[in-house]
């Protein structure tokens, strides 16, 4: 089970809601993944089309927990506005910290994800802030009480992997709270892998709405993560330098 | 009056009192929508108390897709 803040889950997947081919798609993709969390963004609606059809009337939101992002946020300051007005839905409590200080590599602005994480734990929220795979940051942001930290595999949407497991082992073996792989998982074997060095779960988007069909992939997702997972569980094999023989080599010699 | 409606000049018929109303007018009443009148984020439960008057700014926002 997968425990954030006061909050179960089966599943491990947090599933992004972005830049699906059409509604139809992301509908049976989201329903094939198995997902119960799904994120999303805040945005000036546009008043002058308000009959256009919006993702969130094909979804049976009921069935999910909602998690809105702060993108769009430079600052603490913007990201606990967004925050405040996704709660004002009345809708959802849980928000993913998300303050981009970089527009070319959209890697997050550590201090203002911090200072936007303090303010809005202090308003209620549950707090899941997407960080850089900075190990004492993440520790940092577990400290003021955090209920999960979001640490990048690469940049958003590159689809590079981990580029850096060795970090994120470090954020995972400290942790107090759910790690939760966000950002730049590129394939199944990406999210596997995230699974197998401890990881709570994976944040991913791209990698489902981008695949050449989006639905088969979800379901690959799915089944890596939930693979990832037991393979942490079961223990791997300590790695060695030379063979060891599977087969018995007694009685070899039959001479 | 003329309201700012995300950042656009908006004409809109002096019968209009409340924040409901309002959404009534431009067709969003059944939707997921989101107010900020003045700067002020307002609650679902508020919208039919909150009265509007000439040169508001309103925001209204939504939920769209992403990750």
């Amino acid at each position: 089970m997968l425990k954030i803040g006061n909050l179960e889950f089966s599943s491990r997947l947090l599933l992004g809601t972005g830049k699906y081919p059409d509604f139809d798609t992301q509908k049976q993709a989201v329903d094939v993944s198995g997902t119960e969390i799904l994120t999303f963004s805040v945005r000036r609606m546009n008043i002058f089309e308000a009959s256009q059809p919006n993702f969130l009337e094909k979804l049976d939101i009921s069935k999910y927990t909602l998690l809105p992002n702060t993108a769009g946020a430079k600052t603490a300051k913007e990201a606990v506005r967004i925050a405040k007005l996704a709660k004002a839905s009345g809708l959802c409590d849980m928000i993913k910290v998300e303050v981009i200080g970089c527009e070319k590599t959209l890697l997050p602005d550590p201090i203002e994800t911090l200072k936007a994480s303090e303010e809005l734990l202090k308003e209620g929220f549950i707090v899941m802030p997407y960080t850089s795979d900075d190990v004492l940051l993440a520790k940092r942001l577990e400290e003021l009480g955090c209920h999960a930290v979001m640490p990048g595999a690469s940049p958003i949407g590159s689809g590079q992997g981990i580029i850096n497991p060795l970090n994120l082992s470090f954020i995972i073996e400290q942790a107090t709270v759910p790690v939760i792989v966000d950002a730049g998982i590129g394939t199944p074997s990406d999210a596997a892998i995230a699974m197998e060095l401890g990881a709570s779960g994976v944040l991913l988007n791209t990698a489902v709405s981008g695949a050449k069909e989006p639905v088969k992939m979800a379901k690959a997702m799915k089944l890596s993560i939930e693979a990832g997972r037991l393979g942490y569980e079961a223990g791997r094999i300590p790695k060695k330098r030379y063979a060891t023989a599977s087969s018995p080599m007694e009685g070899m010699s039959l001479s | 009056m003329i309201l700012t409606v995300n950042g656009d000049q908006v004409e809109i018929p002096e019968a209009i009192e409340t924040i409901t109303e309002l959404l009534q007018h431009f067709k969003l009443y059944d939707k997921v929508i989101i107010v900020e009148k003045n700067g002020e984020i307002l609650e679902k439960a508020k919208h039919s108390e909150s009265l509007i008057s000439d040169k508001d700014s309103i925001e209204l926002v939504h939920f769209v897709g992403g990750g």
